[in-house]
């Protein structure tokens, strides 16, 4: 349960969220958290209420409203998945995602450094935080120092998986060994981007010019823990709508609840210019910096409080 | 039958033929990745540590296992027998599997005994016993320092410390999940 200062605390550093975007330029936005159709991705159930959905994330709503003509937005709201239970996992949780019209994932990597640098570096002493710029977690220091170290998804898996990322996904393994031998040592002495998934882990993202085996998405962790997704975004609808046509396909065949092309958003699709996008977890990186051990700590009420 | 999304710390399940306790367990889900389920097992037969990472498909069959309240008759080249008190069935249990029980064990002292299937594998005992104490140093009168304590022996071997005023023949609760003393028992 969490405690007056830590709620205090939270506060503080949503107030601290806000000014760093409003400072920037973008626009606040709050979309709807209940819909008639979801993006089609793999492994993310939603809760339905009344025949529609809540969402599992505003991805769908940003960009439609990106592709309106507003080029810069953030948003701050609570997003739904189902069976997602554990230390760093709550149903219902707070989401932060901001879109920036004319950048790639690269931009977003530097300016996701300056969010967690902004909000260590505040005012208020946060349990999480040791000293100017540094992080404190498991007994050791993080340094927040920029730049932070960029590590392709290929190059950590043979460091620290010894096999390939194609030979992973082959064998059926490739989550298995993300989570138990390569994630443990992520972001340990300073946080890390891990960068270029292989094209079926990024069903919304764009693939490289150079290599379309790999899309541009990358992840941030901080001390093994996995806090913000990013991508530059894929604006192409054919390719979505193919995309997206494939998991409607694998669901059918698996059994599993029918979903419906979203033809609305696939029609905004086509009038977004490229943008990069992110998903940070807001809870997770607000238990880093208060140095709570789980999310529950640090929401005002998790799901066994009420 | 469990699914994965079942699994928690101190769920029995069943592996291979054997039951199996859930000693520590995580969810962990990476980004756009499916769910798994990390755990870690411990065979409740041989003792052997199983690390296993599960998916939300996996299912595990229910652990069949059952306690039974049995009475404690003897002990005899490091067997251990016992009667179901309803049926008058006896069946017995090797040191190994009575472990460190054997220090709190008296003649027809109730216990529960667990079952897999038809076979005893394990006994857990009431929270608190009394048993009497066989060996004890005598008090020295006017030792005023309350907080010394004294080792004695009890009616099955055992040794534990105690307060100084416990005397030989007289009668102590102790607490089995940790083997320390609570009280003395007036007769």
């Amino acid at each position: 349960m969490i405690s007056p200062r830590c709620l205090a605390q939270r506060s503080s550093l949503l107030q601290a969220v806000r000014s760093f975007f409003i400072a920037r330029r973008y626009l606040e936005v709050d979309t709807p958290a209940r819909l008639p159709v979801l993006l089609p991705e793999s492994y993310i159930l939603p809760f339905t209420s009344e025949g529609w959905f809540l969402q599992t994330s505003p991805e769908l709503c940003m960009k439609r409203l990106l592709a309106r003509g507003c080029p810069q937005l953030f948003q701050i709201c609570h997003c739904f998945r189902r069976q997602e239970l554990g230390r760093y996992h709550q149903p219902e949780f707070t989401m932060l995602e901001w879109y920036h019209t004319g950048w790639s994932y690269l931009e977003l990597m530097a300016e996701c450094e300056d969010l967690v640098r902004e909000l260590a570096g505040g005012a208020e002493s946060l349990a999480g935080v040791c000293g100017p710029a540094t992080l404190r977690r498991d007994g050791q220091r993080i340094s927040l120092a920029p730049p932070w170290e960029r590590l392709t998804v290929e190059a950590a898996f043979l460091r620290f998986a010894g096999m390939p990322v194609r030979e992973a996904l082959d064998r059926d393994c490739f989550d298995e060994l993300m989570v138990t031998a390569v994630e443990p040592h992520l972001g340990r002495d300073k946080p890390v981007f891990l960068y270029d998934y292989p094209a079926e882990r990024a069903a919304l993202a764009r693939r490289k010019k150079e290599n379309d085996a790999v899309a541009e998405r990358f992840e941030l962790y901080i001390a093994g823990i996995e806090l913000a997704n990013g991508f530059s975004e894929l604006v192409n609808p054919a390719e979505q709508r193919q995309r997206f046509a494939a998991e409607i396909s694998r669901r059918r065949k698996a059994g599993e609840p029918p979903v419906l092309m979203p033809e609305r958003f696939l029609d905004d699709l086509g009038r977004l210019d490229e943008t990069a996008g992110i998903a940070l977890g807001l809870d997770r990186l607000f238990m880093v910096l208060l140095g709570a051990e789980t999310v529950a700590d640090v929401v005002s009420f998790a799901g066994d409080d009420l | 039958m469990y699914s994965a999304s079942d699994l928690r710390k101190g769920l029995k399940v069943q592996i291979d033929g054997y039951p199996y306790i859930v000693t520590e367990f995580e969810f962990s889900k990476p980004g756009k990745g499916q769910s798994l389920y990390r755990t870690k097992m411990r065979n409740m037969i041989t003792g052997n540590q199983l690390t296993q990472t599960y998916r939300s498909n996996d299912k595990f069959e229910k652990a069949d296992l059952e306690e039974r309240t049995m009475q404690f008759l003897y002990s005899q080249d490091n067997e251990f027998h016992f009667m179901d008190t309803s049926s008058y069935e006896q069946i017995f249990l090797t040191l190994e599997q009575v472990g460190d029980n054997v220090n709190f064990l008296v003649d027809n002292m109730e216990v529960q005994v667990l079952f897999f299937g038809d076979r005893p594998i394990d006994i857990s005992l009431p929270i608190f016993v009394n048993l009497k104490v066989t060996k004890a140093d005598p008090w020295v009168k006017g030792d005023t320092s309350g907080t010394d304590t004294k080792p004695v022996t009890v009616e099955t071997g055992y040794v534990l410390q105690v307060p100084p005023f416990i005397e030989e023949g007289g009668r102590i609760q102790i607490d089995t999940r940790t083997g320390e003393y609570m009280t003395r028992v007036k007769d």
